[in-house]
């Protein structure tokens, strides 16, 4: 199965652009996991941290959001966003 | 005409002009790889906001909730320009460009009885614009301080400038900047900032879309953010085309001042020849009176 394409922009630059498995995004209205094929979406973001599985099962990947704004498009999944920070895993 | 020791000291005074402008070429010529960079790199998010805004603003049906921010107050009487300047000249006519295209705007805008205030960003343009419009600058962003400007300050600027429009100090903002095309070419831009202009919509396949939360909210959210990104990018074109003209406006100089100098010298050295030549003359001549 095809991944999931995942774009982190920051106002300064792209941030990310790559092939993920999943990606968990504090929605303001509620947390929501984002898989290939999802269905058009589009969400603003409260602050908290968005999760990165790069692949199924895989330890995720955290990164800090101060709010922002996610897409979802069958292109894949967009996140525009003011401040990332990547959380370190302790 | 000019003394031996004159035409010394102008060459020299030229000499040292030429060193400083030089110095100032090649500063900008780095300095403007960096903006230009800084500049593309900004692009993505611009865009994909510019994207999101336009096919949202295109779809939400207007109510009294819509955000005024899209809609406007519903008058047009007093309008805001918003002129983002920099802070240092030596830039050729970067400066007064971006003021001159803003000048011809409120001009325009108040033959036809409206009322024009300024919102200013940087240094340069205030003195012109204070002595053409006194009293109708309302606000202003002192950018001294900072080195490079980031999207923090385009924030506090956006800011600014939405506290404004909430205290319905203006019905219509327009942005003034100078677009980067290359180091020649920086071309002064007007951008209506609010209220907000509905991009042609790019939908997504037709595909129904879920908004969380509704349309409504997520504007509201997007709007004033859309606005620091305008401003941040008026400023990273700024920051480029300054770089830019600054580059071409001290190639110019150095070169006027290579020629300069070529003509001085060339005049210096005539002089020095006549006078040796008058000395000669005049011991040949006495020698032959003898």
């Amino acid at each position: 199965m095809a991944g999931l394409h995942l774009e982190l922009v920051s106002p300064e630059r792209l941030v990310r652009s790559a092939e993920v498995h999943m990606v968990v995004v504090p929605g303001t209205e509620g947390d929501f996991g984002v898989l290939a094929g999802h269905a058009p979406l589009m969400s603003s973001i409260r602050p908290g941290e968005i999760a990165i599985y790069a692949t199924a099962g895989a330890q995720p990947e955290l990164i800090r959001i101060e709010g922002g704004f996610a897409e979802v498009s069958a292109k894949g999944l967009t996140i525009l966003a003011e401040k990332l920070e990547p959380v370190t895993v302790q | 005409m000019a003394s031996l020791k004159d035409l010394k000291l102008r060459i020299a005074s030229v000499k040292s002009t030429q060193k400083i402008t030089k110095a100032k070429q090649m500063v900008a010529a780095a300095k403007l790889r960096k903006a230009q960079a800084a500049a593309e790199a900004a692009r993505p998010y611009q865009e994909r906001l510019g994207n999101v805004v336009g096919s949202l603003a295109a779809k939400v049906v207007v109510t009294p909730n819509t955000p005024k921010l899209l809609t406007g107050t519903g008058k047009d009487q007093v309008h805001l320009l918003l002129v983002a300047n920099s802070d240092r000249g030596l830039a050729g006519a970067f400066n007064s460009n971006i003021v001159k295209a803003a000048r011809l705007k409120a001009e325009e805008l108040q033959a036809q009885g409206k009322t024009v205030k300024f919102f200013l960003v940087g240094r340069k343009g205030r003195p012109v614009i204070n002595r053409l419009f006194p009293g109708q600058i309302v606000a202003q962003f002192d950018t001294m301080g900072f080195k490079q400007l980031g999207f923090t300050e385009a924030q506090a600027i956006a800011a600014q400038l939405l506290d404004l429009f909430q205290k319905g100090e203006f019905d219509v903002a327009h942005l003034f900047y100078s677009q980067f095309r290359s180091a020649i070419a920086q071309i002064p831009t007007e951008v209506q900032l609010i209220p907000a202009i509905a991009a042609p919509a790019e939908l997504s396949n037709g595909a129904v879309v879920e908004y969380e939360p509704d349309e409504e909210g997520i504007l509201a959210d997007l709007l004033p953010r859309n606005i620091s990104v305008q401003v941040y990018k008026a400023l990273l074109e700024n920051a480029a085309s300054e770089q830019g003209a600054s580059m071409t406006a001290m190639d110019n100089a150095t070169r006027n001042a290579g020629e300069l100098i070529g003509k001085l010298t060339i005049e210096y050295n005539r002089s020095r020849q006549a006078a040796i030549t008058k000395e000669l003359i005049e011991i040949i001549s006495g020698a032959e009176a003898l």
